[in-house]
């Protein structure tokens, strides 16, 4: 029967391809590096995309069921058989419309809260420290920091401290950067935090974080910006915060070193230059 | 509705016996030529037959430049920066034969804007709605053909601006969407000077082209139904076209105007997406007062009805052709209408799913996610009706009815893949990455293309007196749908791994590196699957010349467009059809022996009652 043939056919691409999704994270074609979102919210995204694909599955192999099922059935009816004659049911209409969207509504609504914690500033975490300001251009990214013991001032100040293409942040407190662009648009986007956001100009836009595990994540841009885009590759260190301050405190002595020299081992060091 | 004497004394009219030529009723009228559309092409024709088969040869030779570009894309991420195989010792030379980072961004660019703005608009609006709807509404043709026959001629300055872009700066690289400032200031890109300028062109007069077309379906439709073509007796493929319709008409302004103030900022130097003292690449600082978000909001006002009308038509289309590949009604006719009718409506307030990360106002992010997510609901509507069109049908496996069971599994994925996207804060993490591309793709090329490949051969008849050859369709069906599935689905994958759009080469990324060998495979899948659209090619244009000769209803189908002759002349039909009923009573009781029942074919009172006190 060629036409068992052609439902065995469209069964077995949808077995296919739930298969190769069940393996995909033991080839690592999953989430990157060791699969767990390192952010409080990000641990929160990865929960409603498992939530979500759960539902998706089980809403995929129960219409491919049933596709496979009237496939199966439809190739059984001989050609001189005859069909079931019916213009629809309208009690299954108001089942198939009111089920997904009593599913959907839901999804919606369980959505709410982590987006609102996510963007709106007025929930963000009420001890959140501004610890850069970061601009994006083409292509790279300028991370400037306050002095230590200063707060980050809207305006670049003297004696701020600066990176490139390496965001600096103290882990297991929230901190938020300043996100603007010098240029065209561009988007920071860092994988193993769960944290995107667009930089557009003449905004700045405020993202906030609470990084739980220490460690180096990859950074990228996630707009395109101009034949660089790929180019732009920097990353994200959190450390604590201990670590973290002592790292500004050299690197400001570094970026101010005027050629004085402030103690005498260092002075003969610099005397030989 | 009394004027017009039913043609009951010749119930053979829809031609019951494909293979008997149906003439028997001695109405004198010469069957055509089979290739009288195909002579015509080259013409300033007026009629809606030839313009759509018009449309329909242009998208399916623009389909293969998308695809070879797409292709170009491919290579580089399989390969990067190795020498490209045939086109890198002529195009690319002087860059050594590789694909130069601005070229891979001026190759995703044109693959996107020649797909969508080139092929899937134009095949189903564009070929499809000018040759079925004066067809299936039983018209004589379109209420306005000389605008008709300029809505295709728009297309070629268009198809002439995108060609020409190609040769300035390396041509256009900022994305189908051209956010500004990359596409405001000539200094952002390389691409970014007169190419940019004349794709905004370009985009422009398909606009125009679209705007005409939109015009003349919602008042060919409203206006020059058959008698008796109720709106609830038109097929699917009506309902959808009409709602398309209407989408553009009210969403395309939008764009034009974007598209307008867009080519001012670069020409004329007035700032509406352009904040001030913006430095790029050393240029002056911009004067400024603009805002490049509202670009965004122009553009995806447009842009996201513009999915739908990249779907809606194929939805109906296939509707129609399941129903008669299964000899069954379709299931649930007027919630399939009203589906359609609520996917357009809410097509309207969902535009911001595009710009959940684009800071916006957050709280615009939470409506706009619930207008998403609720989208689905007709979409899971629709496809549930399919499903149940098919239940206890008598299917018929040819390579129409496998295009459309492809339809409806795709677009099952495609539907449910993007409720990930719909939830705000999962996008968050998955927005710009190759998810989205699964996404798209799988609606995009899953359902509307697989649709379209159906909808070819299943229409085919009706403009060239010719089968297309089945054997050839299943070759190419299963060539192209497994190939489709290597290609796309393992994006999905890659975008969970957060691999990020438009990258030129992301593999420098060490978390990234290891998803190279994903990427050859599905690289070779893209090779098989652009190679296997040659055998649709040599299977359409061969089959109009040696196709098997069938009558005027070779798929025994109900619609008014099987009682014209195939192909139909000028004015389409020799006799005035009058609709009697529904476009889907396949195996009804009704019909007298057969296991459909046209729509001209008149059922007699007494009938009908008798059939109704038997329940």
């Amino acid at each position: 029967m060629a036409g068992r043939f052609w439902a065995i056919f469209f069964m077995l691409a949808a077995v296919v391809t739930v298969a190769f999704t069940a393996i995909a994270p033991s080839y690592g074609y999953w989430f990157p590096g060791d699969g767990q979102a390192h952010t409080t919210l990000g641990k929160k995204i990865d929960d409603l995309f498992y939530l979500i694909l759960i539902i998706v599955t089980v809403t995929y192999i129960g219409t491919h069921i049933a596709l496979g099922y009237v496939l199966w059935r439809g190739a059984a009816i001989r050609q001189d058989d005859k069909v079931w004659f019916s213009h629809g049911s309208h009690a299954l209409e108001v089942i198939w419309t009111i089920v997904p969207s009593g599913i959907l509504l839901f999804i919606a609504l369980y959505q709410m809260d982590v987006w609102r914690n996510y963007r709106i500033k007025a929930y963000f975490p009420k001890n959140t420290a501004a610890v850069a300001e970061v601009t994006a251009r083409q292509f790279e990214w300028r991370i400037r920091y306050p002095a230590p013991g200063k707060t980050l001032q809207p305006r670049p100040q003297p004696d701020d401290v600066y990176t490139v293409n390496d965001i600096r942040v103290p882990a297991g407190q929230p901190v938020s950067i300043n996100l603007r662009t010098d240029d065209v648009q561009h988007a920071i986007f860092v994988p193993g935090l769960r944290v995107k956001q667009d930089a557009v100009p003449g905004l700045v836009i405020p993202v906030w974080f609470e990084v739980t595990d220490t460690g180096t994540y990859d950074m990228t841009c996630a707009e395109l910006c101009g034949w660089g885009h790929y180019k732009m590759k920097a990353q994200v260190v959190a450390s604590s915060a201990e670590e973290f301050e002592a790292w500004k405190v050299r690197v400001a002595e570094e970026q101010s070193y005027d050629g004085i020299p402030k103690t005498p081992a260092v002075a003969a060091n610099a005397g030989g230059e | 509705m009394s004027t017009i004497t039913p043609d009951v004394g010749h119930p053979d009219a829809g031609g019951h016996d494909p293979h008997s030529h149906d003439h028997g009723h001695g109405h004198g009228h010469a069957e055509p030529a089979p290739l009288s559309l195909l002579w015509q092409l080259p013409t300033f024709s007026v009629d809606h037959k030839v313009i759509g088969l018009q449309f329909l040869i242009t998208t399916l030779l623009m389909l293969m430049v998308g695809g070879a570009l797409a292709l170009g894309v491919r290579w580089q991420l399989a390969f990067p920066w190795e020498r490209m195989p045939i086109l890198g010792d002529t195009v690319f030379k002087a860059d050594g034969g590789q694909i130069a980072p601005e070229t891979y961004t001026m190759l995703v660019t044109m693959h996107a804007s020649v797909m969508i703005f080139l092929v899937i608009i134009p095949i189903l609006a564009g070929a499809f709605g000018n040759f079925l709807i004066p067809l299936q509404i039983g018209a004589d043709d379109m209420a306005f053909p000389t605008l008709n026959m300029l809505s295709y001629w728009f297309m070629w300055p268009a198809i002439a601006c995108f060609g020409a872009s190609f040769f300035f700066g390396g041509g256009p690289g900022n994305g189908w969407t051209s956010y500004p400032l990359l596409s405001a200031l000539a200094e952002a890109a390389p691409g970014s000077g007169l190419a940019q300028t004349l794709w905004l062109i370009g985009l422009t007069l398909i606009g125009v082209s679209s705007m005409m077309g939109s015009v003349n379906y919602m008042t060919t439709i409203i206006n020059m139904r058959a008698p008796g073509m109720t709106l609830f007796r038109m097929p699917l493929t009506i309902w959808s076209m009409f709602i398309t319709a209407i989408l553009q008409a009210f969403a395309l302004p939008v764009l034009t105007a974007a598209g307008f103030m867009l080519v001012a900022d670069r020409t004329l130097g007035t700032c509406f997406f352009i904040p001030s003292g913006v430095v790029v690449n050393n240029a002056a600082p911009t004067i400024g007062g603009g805002q490049p978000l509202l670009w965004q909001h122009l553009f995806w006002f447009y842009s996201h009805p513009a999915v739908y009308i990249m779907l809606l038509p194929a939805m109906g289309m296939v509707s129609d052709m399941l129903a008669c590949m299964s000899r069954k009604p379709i299931f649930g006719y007027k919630p399939m209408v009203y589906s359609l009718a609520a996917i357009a409506g809410l097509g309207f307030i969902v535009w911001g799913h595009h710009m959940f990360t684009s800071g916006m106002n957050p709280a615009l992010g939470m409506t706009f996610m619930v207008s998403t997510i609720l989208i689905a609901l007709p979409s899971a509507v629709k496809t549930f009706n399919w499903l149940g069109t098919m239940w206890g049908g008598r299917l018929q496996f040819n390579a129409v009815m496998l295009n459309c069971i492809a339809f409806v599994s795709m677009f099952i994925i495609g539907g449910l893949s993007g409720i990930f996207m719909a939830a705000v804060p999962v996008d968050i993490y998955i927005h710009d990455t190759y998810f989205i591309v699964a996404h798209f793709h799988y609606v995009l090329f899953g359902a509307t293309l697989f649709g379209c490949f159906g909808a070819i051969q299943f229409w085919f008849p009706k403009m060239f007196g010719r089968m297309m050859n089945d054997t050839l369709g299943k070759i190419h069906f299963v060539l192209t749908f497994v190939a489709f599935n290597c290609t796309f689905f393992p994006m999905h994958l890659l975008g969970v791994a957060g691999f990020p759009r438009r990258y030129a080469d992301p593999y420098h990324f060490p978390y990234l590196e290891h998803l190279l060998s994903l990427n050859q495979f599905m690289t070779i899948a893209a090779i098989v699957m652009g190679f296997a659209q040659f055998i649709l090619l040599a299977n359409f244009f061969g089959s109009m010349f040696v196709g098997k000769r069938c009558g005027r209803n070779p798929w025994n189908a109900n619609g008014l467009e099987w009682t014209t002759p195939s192909p139909p002349g000028h004015g389409n039909f020799d006799i005035p059809p009058v609709c009697y009923h529904g476009p889907y009573e396949y195996s009804s009781p009704l019909a007298h022996g057969n296991d459909y029942l046209p729509q001209t074919e008149y059922v007699p009172l007494t009938k009908r009652q008798s059939m109704a006190g038997g329940h």
